[in-house]
């Protein structure tokens, strides 16, 4: 199976100096899932954010846009040339919702992605509306996003990702502001889903139900890769 | 084109003043709005305006500054009328129905959602504020600990616009947001348009 993923010496220092990512190799085969399990402040969310792109380093010469070590999503480098593309086939799902839904409605808002890629209005909604079914927020698509609760506005940043053609699903902290049934809801829905998919979280029974496989981040490195059962034991990730 | 002949009205005016007053209050009646609260809610406007009148007044034209007074309230009060009976979405539709330009339409919306996103968290440092330390009593303290509670908040609010910003790119955002909804603009708006419109003509013409 090719791989979606294929992140090499990867390595992130923010403007205040801190060295979040530390020489990262990665893989993920198309289709695949896998937790990324760590402590907070350990580089996971940073490490996700480069495969969308939004953390570009100083770049280098071979046209990167990263500072140091080399991100190629899907086939496609990253560089400033593939970037688009890649945001594409990149759905990224952010740990506050609210960062996420900027439209005044919520079927403006899941909307935004397939238009933003070039499909039409007609083509837009419809996706919108059949993502929006598929998180069961359909009689919520006029509301502006500030009336939903905490795990609908989750749901309909899901939405908004469903709708687009997406080829590799990053979830960071997905089970955030959810309830036990809202939990159980979105592992099934992740479960019927194809795309590959890395999900960023604390909840190892979550992850559980979605993959064996993981890795853990400790300090910017990544610390370990195996079975979650081994992942969870070897570092006392109960 | 209300708020424009309300602007440029003359001293000596205060029958169109009256005039628009009731075309407001009547606007306000007709959407079922609370008319006294209306009228309290407006003056709200009235200590700005009231200190430009005194300049106004000591400047040695009380006159104007009567008429400063009066057109800032009926100025409230026509913006009043318009946030209580137009949910923001819809007026920013509108307003890009009109042409008016994009960047003014975007930095409204993204103001209005945050706002409530900003509001919220400033709620929640004040609740945290009180559990841990109750109510203060020393003006002084309770100064320095708003003034600090305010930069903390700009910094969220700093860091939450990147964070937005990273959202907005990662989900396509090349500079410019997709069209907002259409409304459609039926007959019974087209009415309103038109005796609106012909109502606020007529005062400004009959008192220039």
């Amino acid at each position: 199976m090719s791989l979606i993923v294929e992140v090499s010496n990867l390595s992130y220092t923010y403007e205040d100096g801190t060295q979040a990512l530390k020489e990262i190799d990665f893989e993920l085969e198309d289709g695949a899932t896998i937790a990324l399990l760590g402590a907070n402040g350990s580089g996971k969310t940073t490490f996700v954010h480069h495969l969308n792109g939004i953390l570009p380093g100083s770049g280098q010469p071979s046209g990167s846009i990263i500072s140091s070590g080399s991100i190629i999503i899907d086939g496609l480098p990253m560089t400033g040339k593939n970037l688009r593309e890649i945001r594409k086939r990149v759905g990224l799902v952010f740990q506050d919702s609210d960062n996420q839904l900027f439209m005044p409605s919520v079927l403006e808002d899941v909307t935004f992605g397939p238009l933003a890629w070039g499909m039409t209005q007609a083509e837009a909604v419809e996706r919108a509306e059949a993502a929006l079914d598929r998180v069961g927020l359909r009689h919520k698509a006029d509301k502006a996003p500030w009336h939903l609760s905490a795990g609908e506005k989750k749901r309909a940043a899901i939405a908004g990702i469903l709708a687009t053609d997406a080829r590799l699903l990053v979830l960071d902290e997905p089970t955030t502001f959810l309830d036990p049934p809202g939990q159980r809801a979105l592992s099934d829905l992740l479960a019927s889903l194809p795309q590959a998919k890395i999900l960023v979280t604390h909840d190892s029974a979550f992850a559980r139900g979605l993959t064996g496989e993981a890795v853990f981040f400790d300090a910017g490195t990544i610390a370990a890769r195996g079975p979650i059962a081994a992942m969870v034991q070897r570092h006392g990730w109960q | 084109m209300l708020l424009v002949s309300i602007a440029t009205l003359t001293q000596n005016t205060l029958i169109a003043c009256a005039l628009y007053l009731a075309l407001l209050i009547a606007a306000a009646a007709a959407a079922g709005l609370p008319i006294p609260a209306m009228l309290r809610g407006a003056a709200a406007v009235l200590p700005f305006a009231l200190c430009f009148a005194v300049v106004s007044a000591l400047a040695g034209d009380p006159g104007r500054g009567a008429m400063l007074v009066v057109r800032g309230y009926l100025s409230a009060l026509a913006a009043l009328l318009l946030i209580a009976t137009t949910p923001m979405p819809d007026l920013i539709a509108g307003l890009e129905w009109l042409h008016a330009p994009r960047f003014l339409l975007q930095t409204m919306q993204f103001l209005y959602r945050y706002l409530i996103v900003l509001m919220e968290e400033a709620g929640a440092m004040r609740q945290a504020a009180l559990a841990r330390s109750g109510s203060v009593w020393d003006r002084k303290l309770r100064f320095r600990r708003a003034a600090a509670a305010a930069g903390v908040l700009f910094a969220r609010a700093h860091a939450r616009a990147r964070a937005i910003h990273r959202a907005m790119l990662s989900r396509g955002f090349e500079g410019r947001l997709p069209a907002f909804r259409r409304i459609p603009f039926r007959t019974s708006d087209a009415a309103f348009l038109i005796v609106a419109c012909v109502l606020t003509i007529a005062v400004r013409a009959a008192f220039r």
